[in-house]
């Protein structure tokens, strides 16, 4: 028998701790639905979607009931689509206003999946759908984008890397009466997993099954208010060991909610991706933990140590539950989707500088950054560029998601409301790395012996 | 579905548990096990109640208990047993 006190931490947990599954999302594969004809596999890709997914909402609300957790986005992510517009040739904008039609009639959030992966160079369709991304972004709502441009296998594609500062640049200006939201949906990536549930990334790898379901939990609030309770001279060591015992409780809620929409749709259960995935809610952040940890301010010397132990002790303590574990599990820092972060960046606490650090030890990368709008389009390709060489060095996921919002400067602020939040314009070096970006060609894959 | 979790906090004043245990009986829900406290004014209960013999919709039943704590200005939850021993059981 459950005691009491159990019971009501799991209540607290989730009434004012912000505990919640982020995101249940249904991969589909697209494979099937290429043709020769462009507005025929637009038909098929469609029909497959709105088929397969016709109950994802409804089965998201049914378990949200059930088991009194919120089940906030309900999402989906496909092939990518450079492979359809490779067969099929045409314009690839044809399948983002497909994918839009899609996820309106089936009522989630964001469809993921406009994607490339290009790290080795570009085949058909690849250079087309990287081109047709400002339009595809700035005429869809609820489609996300990505770019795999470098992997640890294969080097960094640095002429996809020029090409995406031009594309990002374009984007913002295409969205410019949207404070160039369109690049909050557009992820350029280095090792981007095929079986991430999270947005703006998420697409359905070639790897994978016809259709899957893929969990993301989150808990930042959860965590913080853990360590919050422990004494404030505890050794470093048993913090961890907290972290691990909350994390491992919020996984199991995600392994409950996953296996169970899993078997209400009919649907194998893919992966839970173990994340601390911070939003706009003051007390669901990853920058308080960091403070809990005994940091002054996010940013500060020490902030780097601490999202390390704390990114690993999640893994450590969610991995038991799980024999699933995958996508991009660990410790999110995007800057404006995260209350402690924004604060931080304001003071001038947190800098790109910074967050670049945090990076090499975290899940993911420089994430919901706002730039300046005049930031020239080689430098945004110099941060990929070196974001990219982190993830390519250390064998794992590093991603550019920056905003160029036009007409803004350093100290303005961006807001985009919802999940994206909001914050101040950061300010970025602007010594040029024109010269390099220009060479293009391509960075040989790092060695992967001799490692003595 | 067999069991769910009824968690009712608040502060204390008479007929909670009256009003609660009335709000069981009206959706049919058998109550299996109470366990109560008062801790500085603030009244924490949690009851396990059988639903498989519900009169009405899991949902209706979270939403009319939810209803009627917002009227006597208390918080109830209702959760299926599955969340709670997910968490805590290994």
């Amino acid at each position: 028998m459950l005691n009491i006190n159990e019971i009501l931490e799991t209540v607290t947990m989730i009434q004012d701790d912000y505990l919640d599954i982020r995101t249940i999302t249904m991969g589909i594969s697209l494979i099937d639905c290429a043709d020769s004809d462009p507005v025929r596999s637009c038909t098929k890709v469609y029909d497959k979607i709105t088929k397969k997914a016709q109950h994802l909402v409804e089965t998201g609300q049914k378990l949200e009931t059930k088991y009194g957790i919120p089940v906030i986005n309900k999402r989906i992510a496909v092939t990518p689509i450079a492979m359809l517009a490779g067969a099929s040739g045409g314009d690839p904008v044809g399948y983002a206003h497909a994918l839009q039609r899609a996820a309106d009639a089936v009522g989630v959030n964001f469809i993921g999946g406009y994607s490339a992966l290009v790290q080795k160079g570009f085949s058909a369709g690849d250079k087309a759908l990287i081109r047709s991304l400002p339009r595809a972004l700035s005429e869809t709502d609820n489609i996300c984008a990505s770019v795999n441009v470098g992997s640890t296998k294969a080097g960094i594609n640095m002429d996809a890397v020029a090409l995406m500062g031009r594309i990002i640049k374009e984007t913002a200006q295409q969205t410019a009466d949207r404070q160039s939201i369109g690049c909050a949906k557009l992820v350029v990536f280095c090792n981007a997993p095929e079986d991430n549930p999270f947005m703006a990334g998420a697409f359905h790898g070639v790897g994978e099954p016809d259709c899957v379901i893929n969990v993301g939990v989150s808990g930042p609030g959860v965590v913080r208010s853990a360590l919050s309770k422990a004494p404030k001279d505890l050794p470093i060591d048993q913090l961890a060991d907290i972290i691990k015992k909350t994390a491992f409780k919020i996984t199991r809620m995600g392994q409950l909610i996953g296996s169970e929409a899993a078997r209400m749709l009919g649907v194998p259960f893919g992966i839970l991706d173990l994340s601390l995935a911070p939003t706009p809610a003051v007390g669901d952040s990853v920058a308080y933990i960091l403070e809990e940890m005994g940091l002054e301010r996010c940013g500060g010397p020490g902030t780097t140590a601490a999202l390390a132990l704390l990114n690993d002790a999640v893994k450590k303590g969610g991995v038991m539950v799980s024999s699933r574990v995958g996508g991009l599990s660990g410790a999110f820092i995007p800057v404006t989707e995260d209350a402690g972060m924004m604060e931080a960046a304001r003071l001038g606490a947190l800098t790109l500088e910074k967050l670049e650090a945090m990076t090499a030890v975290c899940s993911v990368g420089l994430d919901m950054i706002a730039i300046p709008g005049d930031t020239s389009a080689e430098v945004i390709s110099g941060l990929i560029a070196d974001e990219m060489a982190i993830g390519m060095v250390n064998h794992k996921t590093t991603a550019v998601r920056v905003i160029p919002a036009v007409g803004l400067k350093v100290g303005d602020e961006v807001a985009f409301g919802g999940l994206l939040g909001g914050g101040p314009v950061m300010p970025i070096s602007t010594f040029s790395p024109a010269a390099l970006v220009q060479r293009g060609g391509h960075i040989p894959a790092p060695l992967q012996s001799l490692k003595n | 579905m067999t069991r769910a979790v009824v968690t009712v906090v608040g502060r204390d004043h008479v007929g909670i548990m009256a009003r609660v245990a009335e709000g069981c009986a009206q959706a049919n829900a058998n109550i299996i096990d109470i366990s109560q406290t008062v801790m500085n004014d603030i009244f924490t209960m949690v009851m396990l109640v059988n639903i498989q013999a519900l009169n009405c919709d899991f949902d209706q039943f979270v939403a009319d208990m939810k209803a009627l704590g917002d009227k006597m200005n208390l918080k109830i939850h209702v959760m299926h047993e599955d969340i709670f021993s997910s968490m805590h059981r290994v």
